[in-house]
C-alpha cells in the first residue's frame, strides 16, 4: 500500500503540487490524469524522489520514503517513461537486467528473469535478448522499457506517459498488454497520462489533477457519472460522456431474453462496442452471450435507457 | 571494403619495410640524393626514431585524454557549471594558437629536448579532447538520463555505465584529432632536439638532401594516415553499435 | 554573489605576483636574473591597480569584472614600462630586460578574466568588431609610442626592422594567398561534389587523407615534386616555381586547405531544409538558381566557418615555411631555436599568435553576421 500524505512541491513560490493526499491499494492501477502543468508528473516524481517534496510524506507499506537512500528507494520502485529511455549501448537483456544486477542478483537468476519477462511481453527471448535498442521498433522498445521496470519485482511501478510516443494502434495493444500483465503479476502501478480515455480504460482508480490540486480520486465510473468539478466534467468530455460510460459496462449486464439471428457477441463486450455493432449492421438489437453461457439480446432501447440512467 | 583492406595491408607492409629495411629502397631514393651524398639515413636507427616518436605521441595523448576527460566530467557536473563558459572560451582561444607556436614557446620555458615537446603536445592535445568530451557529455539523450536516475543508478554509476560509454564515439573523435596534430607537431619537435622521425627530414633540409626529406616524409605520412584510419575504424564501429542502426528502427 | 572563475583568477593572479616579473641579463646571450615585482622602483601604482583589478574580477557582475580586467592590464603595463626603464638605467650598456614568468602568467590570467567577462556580456557582432579594433589600435599605439622600446624583444625588432617587414608580408602572402587559391579551387570542386555523389565519395577521403599528413612531411614532399615541375615544365621556373622557398610552402598550404573548404561548402549547401529546397523547385527555379538564391545564402555561415578554419590553420602552418626557406615569421622562430635566442623566438611566435587570434575573431564576427537573425539571438 502506498500512502501519499499532504505532499507539496513549491517552485519559486508557486505550488506545483498542493497538499495532495491519496492511497494506492496494493495490486491496483491508479491513473493520475491532468492537463500539462497540472502537477501530475511532479507528483509521480516525488514518489521515487526524482523531485524532493517541499513538505509531506510518502509511505510504502508503512515505511517513509524520506528515510531511505534515494538509490535504494529507486531500485525498489520500477520506473518507465515516455520514449522508453533504454540504454542504447546495452543489449535488451542487459537493459532488462540492470536493476537486478545493481541489487546483486546472481547472473543465472537475472538471465532467467529476463527470459521470463520477454516471454510475458510476447517477445521470443532467443530472438530479442542480444539485440540493441536501436534494432527495436517503437512498440518493442516500449515493452522492453516496461519489462526493465518490472525486472526486480518492485513494490511499485511508476509510469510517466509510457505510451505517449506510440501510434494509436500499437498504443491500444500496449494498454491491453499492461492490463493483462498487471492482473497476472498483481503489480501495483501508478501511471500518469493526459489522456482521459486511457485513464478510464486502465485505471482501477483515477486521480484527476488540476493546477496542483487533486480534484477527484474515484473509480472510472464515478469519474464519468459524478464528476466532482466542472473541470473533471470537461476532461471527461461533455458530449462523449455517455459513450465513455457505455465502454465501462459489459453487455451481459443488460442482456434480455430473446433469440435473434447471428453469431452472439462475448459476454464481456462493452456496451459501446455493442452500440457500434447495432449502428454498423442497421439492426435494433444484436445477439449476445450471457454470463451463464445462454444466448440473449441487447436492444438499442436498453442501451439508451442505461446511458441515460447514469449520465 | 575489400579493396580498402588490401590497400591498408599494402601500406602497412610498405611502412614496415621503410622503417626496418630502408636499404631496400636505395634505388627509389637515389635520384633525389645529391651527387655522391648518402641516400639512406643511417645516423640513427629508423626503428628507434619511430618508437621514440610514437612513444612521445602516445604518452602525451594518454595524459591529455585523462586530464581532458576528467576536466570535461567536472565541468558538466552541476558543481562545475560556473566554469563551463570559461572552459569554452579557453578551448576556442587555445585552438587558434598554432601548434608550432606552442612548441616554440615551450622552449624558453623548459629548455630543449623531449620535455618541451611532450609538454607542448600534451597542452595542445587537451583542447580537441576536452571540447569533444564536453559536447559528448552535454548532449546525451534526456530520456536515457532520466531513466538512469529513475531506476536508481548512483551518480558514479550513471557516469561510468551510461554517460561515458554514450559519449565515447564523440570523445574518440577528439582523441583522433589530437593524435593527428601531435604526430605532426612531434615531427617539428626534432628542431628542438626531441628524437623523432622529423630528424630525418630536418637533416635532409639542412644538407640539401631531398632523398632524406622524402624518406622521412613518407614514413611520417604513412604513420599518420594509418593511425588516423585505425581510429576512424574504431569510431565507426562504436557509433554503429550505439545508434547508426537506429535509422532502421 | 561571487564569481567562481573570478575567485580562481584571483588566486592564480595572486600566486603569479610572487613569480619573477622581469628578467635582467647582462647581454643578449647570457641567461638573465629574475626580478620580483616589489623590488621594482615605483611599483606601487601598478601593483595596486593589479590587485584591485583581480579583486573586481571576483564580483559576479560581468561589467565590473571587465573593468577589473582592464584595470589589471593597465597596471601590468605600468609595471612593465616603469620596471624595464628603471632596471636598464642602472645596468650596463648591453643589458637587456625581458618579461619573465610572472608577467606572462598575469597577462594570461587577466586576458582570461577579460574573455570570461566579455563572454558573460555576450556583445553583438558589431560591438565585438569595435572592441577588436579598439584593442588592436591601442596595442599598435603602444608599440609605436616607444614606451616598450627598452624591452629586449623590441630591441631585437629594431635591429631587424626590414627583415621583419619582409617576413610579415611573406607570412600574410602565404596564409591569405593559399586561402584565396584554396577557395578558387575548392568552391567549384565543392559545388561539383554537391551535385554528384560519386565525385563526392571519391574526393572527400582523398582530401582528408591529405589533411592527415604531418606538415613537415608535406612541406618536404613538395620539394622534389615542385623541383621536378620547375625543370620539366617549360616556363614554370619563370613564374617562380622552384623546389625550395615560397612555392612548395604555398602548394602545401593549398593542399591542406582543400578539405575544410570543400567539406564545409558541402555541409553548408546540404544544410538547406528539404522543405525550402522543395519549395524552390516547386516555384520553378533551375538548379543554378536554387544554388545561388537558396542554398548558398542559407549555407553561408557554414561556408565561412570553413574559411575561418583554413585561415587560422594556415597562419600557423606558414611558420613551417621557415624551415624550407619559404620565409615568414617561421624564419625568426627557427633561427631563434637554433641560437637559443628567446627574444628571436618570441619575435616570430607573438606576431603569428596575434595574427591568428585577430583572424579568428574577425572571421567569427563575419560568420555571425552571415547567420539569419533568428538563429543569432541565442
Amino acid at each position: 500500500m502506498i500512502e501519499i500524505d499532504q505532499i507539496t512541491k513549491i517552485y519559486d513560490g508557486a505550488r506545483a503540487v498542493d497538499a495532495v493526499s491519496m492511497t494506492v491499494e496494493t495490486g491496483t492501477i491508479t491513473v493520475i490524469v491532468g492537463t500539462s502543468g497540472s502537477g501530475k508528473t511532479t507528483l509521480l516524481r516525488m514518489i521515487n524522489r526524482l523531485v524532493e517534496p517541499s513538505s509531506g510524506d510518502v509511505r510504502i507499506n508503512g515505511e517513509a520514503t524520506a528515510e531511505m537512500s534515494k538509490t535504494a528507494l529507486r531500485r525498489r520502485i520500477g520506473y518507465a517513461i515516455q520514449g522508453h529511455g533504454l540504454f542504447p549501448h546495452y543489449t535488451v537483456a542487459r537493459n532488462i537486467g540492470v536493476v537486478p544486477q545493481l541489487l546483486g542478483w546472481p547472473a543465472a537468476k537475472i538471465a532467467a528473469r529476463v527470459d521470463e519477462l520477454l516471454d510475458l511481453f510476447s517477445m521470443a527471448p532467443e530472438q530479442f535478448r542480444t539485440r540493441y535498442p536501436a534494432e527495436l521498433s517503437g512498440g518493442q522498445a516500449q515493452r522492453v522499457g516496461v519489462a526493465r521496470a518490472l525486472a526486480s519485482r518492485p513494490d511499485l511501478l511508476l509510469m510517466d506517459e509510457p505510451f505517449g510516443a506510440l501510434d494509436p494502434i500499437i498504443r491500444a495493444r500496449a494498454q491491453e498488454d499492461l492490463r493483462r500483465i498487471q492482473r497476472k503479476l498483481g503489480s501495483t502501478i501508478v501511471l500518469v497520462t493526459h489522456d482521459m480515455q486511457e485513464a478510464i480504460q486502465l485505471g482501477d482508480r483515477v486521480a484527476v489533477m488540476d493546477a496542483g490540486r487533486l480534484v477527484q480520486h474515484a473509480t472510472p465510473a464515478q469519474i464519468i457519472t459524478e464528476p466532482a468539478t466542472e473541470f473533471v466534467a470537461e476532461m471527461v468530455g461533455g458530449i462523449e460522456r455517455p459513450l465513455r460510460l457505455l465502454s465501462l459496462i459489459p453487455a451481459c449486464e443488460i442482456a434480455q431474453d430473446g433469440q435473434i439471428e447471428g453469431t452472439p457477441l462475448p459476454a464481456q463486450t462493452s456496451l459501446r462496442d455493442v452500440l457500434a455493432q447495432c449502428l454498423a449492421s442497421g439492426r435494433d438489437a444484436v445477439p449476445v452471450l450471457r454470463e451463464d453461457g445462454t444466448q440473449g439480446q441487447v436492444t438499442l432501447a436498453a442501451i439508451r435507457a442505461r446511458a441515460q440512467s447514469r449520465a | 571494403m575489400k579493396i580498402g583492406a588490401l590497400i591498408r595491408l599494402a601500406l602497412i607492409a610498405l611502412l614496415l619495410a621503410l622503417v626496418l629495411r630502408p636499404e631496400w629502397f636505395t634505388w627509389a631514393f637515389a635520384p633525389f640524393a645529391p651527387p655522391g651524398g648518402p641516400v639512406i639515413y643511417t645516423r640513427a636507427s629508423l626503428l628507434s626514431l619511430a618508437l621514440s616518436h610514437l612513444g612521445l605521441v602516445a604518452l602525451a595523448s594518454t595524459a591529455s585524454t585523462l586530464i581532458a576527460v576528467t576536466l570535461a566530467v567536472l565541468v558538466t557536473r552541476p558543481a562545475g557549471a560556473a566554469f563551463r563558459p570559461l572552459s569554452r572560451t579557453i578551448t576556442n582561444i587555445g585552438q587558434t594558437f598554432p601548434p608550432v607556436a606552442v612548441l616554440a614557446l615551450a622552449v624558453p620555458a623548459l629548455g630543449f629536448g623531449a620535455g618541451p615537446t611532450l609538454v607542448a603536445l600534451f597542452l595542445y592535445g587537451l583542447l580537441p579532447i576536452f571540447e569533444n568530451a564536453m559536447t559528448g557529455l552535454s548532449t546525451l539523450p534526456p530520456a536515457t538520463m532520466e531513466a538512469a536516475r529513475g531506476i536508481g543508478l548512483s551518480r558514479w554509476q550513471r557516469l561510468v555505465r551510461v554517460e561515458l560509454p554514450l559519449a565515447m564515439p564523440v570523445i574518440l573523435t577528439g582523441i583522433r584529432l589530437s593524435v593527428v596534430i601531435s604526430l605532426g607537431t612531434a615531427t617539428i619537435g626534432s628542431t628542438v632536439a626531441a628524437r623523432t622521425l622529423g630528424e630525418i627530414i630536418i637533416a635532409g633540409l639542412l644538407t640539401n638532401n631531398t632523398a632524406f626529406v622524402l624518406q622521412g616524409g613518407l614514413i611520417v605520412g604513412l604513420f599518420a594516415v594509418l593511425i588516423y584510419d585505425a581510429l576512424v575504424q574504431l569510431e565507426t564501429y562504436l557509433s554503429w553499435r550505439l545508434g547508426a542502426r537506429r535509422a532502421r528502427g | 554573489m561571487l564569481s567562481r572563475p573570478g575567485l580562481l583568477f584571483a588566486a592564480l593572479g595572486a600566486a603569479a605576483i610572487f613569480l619573477p616579473f622581469l628578467t635582467l641579463a647582462a647581454n643578449r646571450i647570457v641567461a638573465g636574473q629574475g626580478v620580483p615585482i616589489w623590488s621594482l622602483a615605483q611599483a606601487a601604482p601598478g601593483l595596486v591597480a593589479l590587485v584591485l583589478g583581480l579583486a573586481l574580477g571576483v564580483i559576479s557582475r560581468p561589467a565590473l569584472r571587465l573593468l577589473g580586467a582592464a584595470l589589471g592590464l593597465a597596471g601590468l603595463l605600468w609595471l612593465l614600462v616603469q620596471g624595464s626603464n628603471a632596471l636598464l638605467s642602472d645596468a650596463g650598456e648591453f643589458a637587456r630586460v625581458s618579461p619573465a614568468a610572472g608577467f606572462w602568467c598575469l597577462l594570461v590570467v587577466l586576458s582570461l578574466l577579460m574573455a570570461d567577462a566579455l563572454g558573460a556580456l555576450s556583445p553583438g557582432p558589431w560591438a565585438r568588431a569595435a572592441l577588436l579594433a579598439l584593442t588592436v589600435g591601442l596595442v599598435a599605439l603602444l608599440l609605436r609610442s616607444g614606451a616598450l622600446s627598452d624591452l629586449s624583444i623590441m630591441q631585437e625588432y629594431a635591429s631587424r626592422k626590414s627583415g621583419f617587414q619582409t617576413a610579415a608580408l611573406r607570412h600574410l602572402g602565404l596564409a591569405f594567398g593559399s586561402l584565396a587559391a584554396a577557395a578558387l579551387i575548392g568552391l567549384p570542386l565543392g559545388i561539383a561534389c554537391h551535385s554528384s555523389a560519386r565525385l563526392r565519395e571519391a574526393t572527400l577521403p582523398v582530401l582528408s587523407f591529405l589533411q592527415t599528413i604531418p606538415s613537415l612531411a608535406m612541406f618536404g614532399i613538395m620539394i622534389p615534386i615542385l623541383g621536378w615541375i620547375a625543370t620539366a615544365v617549360p616556363g614554370a621556373k619563370a613564374i617562380g616555381i622552384a623546389g625550395i622557398g615560397f612555392a612548395p610552402a604555398f602548394f602545401a598550404l593549398v593542399l591542406y586547405s582543400l578539405l575544410p573548404v570543400v567539406a564545409n561548402l558541402l555541409a553548408g549547401l546540404q544544410s538547406t531544409p528539404p522543405e525550402a529546397r522543395e519549395a524552390a523547385r516547386g516555384m520553378g527555379m533551375t538548379g543554378f538558381q536554387r544554388l545561388i538564391k537558396v542554398e548558398f545564402p542559407l549555407g553561408l555561415p557554414v561556408i565561412l566557418a570553413g574559411l575561418r578554419i583554413v585561415l587560422v590553420q594556415n597562419i600557423g602552418l606558414a611558420v613551417i615555411a621557415g624551415l624550407i626557406g619559404g620565409g615568414g615569421f617561421g624564419t625568426f622562430v627557427f633561427q631563434g631555436l637554433n641560437q637559443t635566442a628567446t627574444d628571436l623566438i618570441l619575435l616570430g611566435t607573438l606576431p603569428t599568435v596575434a595574427l591568428a587570434l585577430i583572424s579568428a575573431i574577425t572571421m567569427d564576427i563575419l560568420v555571425e553576421l552571415a547567420t539569419p537573425t533568428a538563429e543569432r539571438t541565442r
